[in-house]
């Protein structure tokens, strides 16, 4: 497809600007003409041709309104529309930030009961909204794990993190100063306690632990990994990437978690743009509030305000108060589920993972064949040894069956990783069919393995050369 | 309403394939004494119906005024219809990041598109996928700088945005480093002597923004050339985005990074957020800075195509040894800014004469008012800072006419007593100054 | 497979290669079997000239699309030339890791450091282990 530059025309354009109603005057003049640019290189091209342009862009993408987005740890989840609609109510979008308290009460209203119920769902003693995304939201966590020590006078240099953590978690611990030590999991898939239990020092400033983990098993000695942080004076973090496994039916508060990140554009139905805008609140529990970032919402005399008097805080994370309109969405999603609803969203999460996983065990390796939460992690290494089908390859095959693949390659403690999360959105029938499209797959890597290692055919591009674009990196257009 | 298409005879077949007698036994693992036993407090699940009503309500809640002149950060702009039917396509809003490049053709193109506009736009020669905010994009550049030089000083403007210092400093003092501030000149302009002064072999950055959060226009150039001589590197913001229509952007002027906030295109103002983080930088850097990263090859037949490219920067390989964590950005926000300047195109210098014709006018009214004076005397683009006999009673009495006033900046600078800082978009009429003008007389 | 491992050399446990010679300087580079497991090389992040390193430290950086591993230097000394020819194309390591896909040259500052470096047959017989 041709670029927007390539159909642009000089003399054309879709927005047009009113007339001035004020005076016009020579701006090289009154602003000094070494302060203005030579040149203004942008497309022109009338309203029909950008539309156009965009909408095929838009037809050569795959979202989860179009089909089953089973991306692991991503939580695809549907994005209602009704909660689309209701963020674009003029109340909530015309509002400038720096709108007085008394004109913002219904923002304010809805940042402070957002707050609330995260709590309650996660038992958590307070949240913040400012973080703009799940890993803003880390970053914000162990922050106020640093502050927390810096307060008590204690110089903890090191946070533990499971070999099979996102990539996040020791880029955030880096970037406050921690130095990372990896602690292994347990044949059960687990964190390996005797090896905790050795590197547990009064060195160690926290543990981050995703529970359930990355291979979407729930931590079943989560008492005594708590128990073993809690006695060196360490705090835990819970990386609430896999929230949709568990609200409604256990709370990371109750659990021992001093620190928990979210990700609303996960759990909550908040729709991921392709690749934002997120939402990443924070909980924190109770010897932990005083560092939440500021502005905070309170609440005196039945109204609401922002107030930045919260002198041990580790200050801002960001400008304004965080994603609000993506708060928003959440906010919507809660109440139209209401308790009930969250824990059964949940319960029909978990069961569609168990039945993928028990579907497709006997076509692919499952290495921690155990029952699962919210997501289940397959090998490819059986078609690895077999037929020389690699994950890849399955992952691209399952484009032409019409389905998003799954994230692959993750964890890294599993060889040739498929990680299926299919979220609670999704229908028997749904499943039945992508299964029945995996174990396709698995046939076709035996007996036409070089198809398999073709796909995928029916996209508008076939595999792209990605070692071209590392070498000779093109990362905007030169007009040639 | 709980969206979970499961029939209960579903969940029976469902439960029989896995081999369990009931959805509690899938949960067998949380420890008994764990499970939640009382449902969290939250309000009962409502209808779709009921939704709407409670929702509307909520958002009625909030007052809007008939007009504002604060801009400080966040720009009322208008936005063309074909911004949000864009946005509003559900193959763009509910994908993910485009990890499988042939399924995102769509979005990896429109994001390479937005990339090349803001590598122009900016006078850099390459920008990022976007951050998260303005804020955020210009901590994160402070500390790249002084990851890739080993110094740990960093010197901001205190004419830089109050919030954007805030966040600067909590990203420094998480990564230790120091926060230096620079004074601005009476001219509304950094101090170039203070800063002469300030420079030494432990700056890694200089962190300024022009038009600054007074509105104040930079002269870049001689500050860049300061900073280079000492081997520090220049980050330059910037307040309005659609100031870039017709100032010289600073990657012109020497500056190495231009971060600043992208909402001023085609993104509603949203009570502050979301928003996106504009982050470009000169050539060399290209391996080094945060953030998603399009790029341009080809596929096995040798057609054009995109991917994610140098991922190596990232998180999720580099790990603890990344410079930033950021995975998630502001992917639709930047796609909406990429639908902005396609639809303005060359307009966009239009827009900005507007804003400027609007500006003066609005500060000549005001200047017309007994009392008020001037307090910088550098040229502005379309933000300015008087001096009243009484910013409160200002705001006050356009308050009580259902207009937003000025940004009182007592509160950030207290030296800067009853001093507004004023906006006029393209969205304010002349009717609208003279009827403040009129307000302010009585 | 991998490219025989030259006889005229000594290698490092890392997989790294030297080639010594009477001046008291070094080539140095990564091996065939290094450059197979990396895949397509894209990028790799040269020292400076001058730059003085220790034994074990990180010389260099090599970037496939999805790996980024640092190369460590064999012995300690100063780098006094790089191959500058990677900065274009570093395929060169792929192509041809013991000849034209050399990364640094050295001084060295404590030659005895070779005497703990590995025969080509003692390499081998390294990755025959390492391969089961």
């Amino acid at each position: 497809m041709e670029l927007i530059f390539e159909i642009s025309k000089h003399g054309r354009s879709t927005a047009d600007v009113p007339a001035s109603d004020v005076p016009a005057f020579n701006i090289g003049d009154a602003i000094g003409s070494k302060y203005l640019r030579d040149d203004l290189d942008l497309p022109e091209v009338a309203e029909i041709d950008l539309i156009r342009h965009y909408t095929n862009l838009s037809r050569r993408n795959f979202g989860v309104d179009l089909g089953f987005y089973p991306l692991g740890s991503c939580t695809m989840k549907y994005n209602p529309k009704v909660n689309e609609n209701v963020a674009l109510l003029p109340g909530f979008t015309g509002l400038h930030p720096y709108a007085d308290a008394e004109s913002a009460q219904g923002n304010l209203q809805l940042i402070d009961e957002m707050q609330k119920y995260l709590c309650g769902i996660f038992g958590m003693a307070e949240f913040t909204l400012q973080p703009a995304a799940g890993a803003h939201g880390e970053l914000t966590g162990v922050m106020m794990i640093k502050k927390y020590f810096e307060k008590k006078g204690q110089k903890r240099r090191i946070i533990l993190i499971p070999d099979a953590a996102h990539g996040t978690n020791p880029a955030s611990s880096a970037l406050c100063g921690f130095e990372v030590v990896e602690l292994r999991s347990n044949s059960e898939g687990g964190v390996d306690i005797e090896h905790l239990q050795s590197l547990m020092t009064e060195d160690v400033a926290a543990l981050m632990l995703t529970n359930p983990n990355t291979l979407g098993l729930f931590e079943r000695n989560i008492e005594k990994v708590a128990q073993i942080i809690h006695e060196k004076g360490g705090l835990l973090y819970g990386d609430g990437a896999n929230a949709n496994a568990f609200m409604g039916k256990v709370r990371p508060g109750d659990l021992g978690f001093d620190v928990i990140q979210l990700n609303l554009h996960k759990t909550f139905s908040t729709p991921h743009g392709g690749g934002g805008p997120g939402s990443g609140p924070v909980g924190v529990a109770k010897a932990l509030v005083d560092f939440l970032p500021v502005p905070r919402v309170v609440k005196a005399d039945d109204k609401y305000k922002w107030s930045g008097k919260f002198p041990d805080s580790i200050g801002r994370v960001r400008s304004f108060y965080g994603n609000f309109n993506v708060i928003v969405k959440a906010y919507t999603y809660i109440r139209s589920l209401g308790a009930e609803g969250l824990k059964r969203a949940t319960e029909m999460a978990v069961l569609n993972a168990n039945y993928i996983k028990e579907i497709l065990k006997p076509y692919y390796d499952l290495p921690y064949d155990r029952g699962c939460m919210h997501e289940c992690v397959f090998s490819g290494t059986r078609q690895v040894s077999e037929s020389g089908v690699h994950t890849s390859d399955i992952a691209k095959r399952l484009i032409d069956y019409g389905y998003h693949p799954p994230t692959i390659y993750f964890p890294l403690i599993v060889h040739e990783a498929i990680m299926i999360e299919p979220t609670e959105t999704e229908s028997k029938e749904t499943l039945d069919t992508f299964c029945d499209a995996m174990i396709a797959i698995a046939r076709e890597a035996k007996e036409n393995p070089d198809g398999v290692k073709c796909a995928p055919v029916t996209t508008p591009v076939t595999r792209l050369d990605e070692v071209l674009a590392a070498r000779k990196p093109d990362v905007c257009w030169k007009r040639s | 309403m709980d969206y979970c298409p499961h029939t209960s005879e579903d969940i029976e077949q469902m439960q029989a394939a896995i081999g369990v007698a009931g959805i509690d036994e899938l949960f067998a693992d949380i420890p008994e004494k764990f499970r939640l036993k009382q449902m969290p407090d939250i309000p009962a699940a409502l209808s779709e119906q009921e939704t709407v009503s409670v929702m509307s309500d909520l958002a009625g809640k909030n007052k809007l005024p008939q007009f504002t002149l604060t801009g400080a950060g966040a720009y009322h702009h208008f936005i063309p219809a074909v911004v949000g039917h864009i946005t509003g396509r559900a193959e763009f809003y509910t994908a993910y990041t485009p990890y499988q490049a042939e399924i995102s053709q769509g979005l990896l193109q429109a994001i390479y598109e937005y990339q090349t506009m803001i590598a122009h736009l900016t006078g850099t020669e390459i920008a990022n996928a976007s951050m998260y905010d303005g804020a955020s994009a210009m901590a994160e550049a402070a500390v790249l700088c002084a990851k890739m030089s080993g110094r740990n000083k960093i010197i901001v403007a205190r004419s830089v945005h109050p919030e954007y210092r805030q966040v600067l400093r909590t990203y420094s003092w998480a990564n230790g480093y120091t926060v230096v501030e620079l004074p601005y000149a009476p001219s509304g302009q950094i101090d170039l002597e203070s800063l002469q002064r300030k420079l030494d072999d432990q700056v890694a950055a200089v962190l300024v923004q022009s038009p600054n959060f007074f509105g104040v226009i930079e002269d870049i150039a001689p500050v860049a050339d300061a900073v280079h001589n000492k081997g520090a590197l220049l980050v330059a913001g910037f307040t309005d985005g659609t100031s870039l229509g017709i100032l010289k952007p600073a990657g012109a002027a020497g500056a190495d990074f231009v971060v600043g906030e992208g909402q001023s295109f085609g993104n509603p103002l949203n009570y502050g957020g979301p928003y996106l983080g504009i982050f470009a930088a000169k050539e060399k850097f290209m391996r080094r800075i945060p953030g998603r990263l399009v790029g341009a090859t080809v596929d096995k037949n040798g057609r054009r195509g995109f991917v994610l490219t140098l991922q190596t920067r990232e998180q999720h390989i580099r790990r603890e040894k990344a410079t930033s964590n950021i995975c998630s950005n502001e992917a639709l926000c930047a796609l909406a800014a990429g639908v902005y300047l396609a639809a303005l195109g060359k307009n966009l210098k239009r827009l900005s004469e507007l804003n400027i014709y609007k500006t003066q006018y609005l500060k000549n009214k005001l200047l017309g008012l007994a009392g008020w004076k001037e307090v910088f005397s550098s040229p502005v683009y379309n933000e300015f800072v008087l001096r009243c006999p009484d910013s409160k009673k200002v705001n006050e009495k356009l308050k009580n006419e259902g207009i937003t006033g000025g940004y009182d900046l007592q509160k950030n600078y207290p030296e800067l007593e009853n001093s507004l800082l004023f906006c006029a978009t393209e969205m304010i009429s002349k009717e609208d100054m003279d009827k403040v003008a009129d307000i302010l007389k009585r | 497979m991998s490219k025989q491992n030259p006889k005229d050399r000594l290698y490092s446990r890392e997989h790294e290669w030297v080639v010594y010679y009477e001046d008291g300087t070094a080539t140095i580079g990564i091996t065939d079997y290094a450059q197979e497991m990396l895949t397509d090389i894209v990028f790799v992040d040269l020292p400076e000239i001058g730059r003085k390193v220790v034994k074990k430290a990180t010389v260099a950086v090599v970037e496939s699309v999805k790996s980024v591993s640092d190369v460590f230097a064999p012995v300690s000394g100063e780098v006094i030339d790089v191959n500058t020819a990677l900065e274009e194309t570093p395929e060169l390591i792929n192509q041809d890791a013991f000849g034209e896909g050399w990364i640094v040259r050295m001084r060295l500052s404590n030659p005895e450091e070779l005497d703990m470096l590995l025969a080509a047959a003692d390499y081998d017989e390294m990755l025959k282990e390492e391969k089961h």
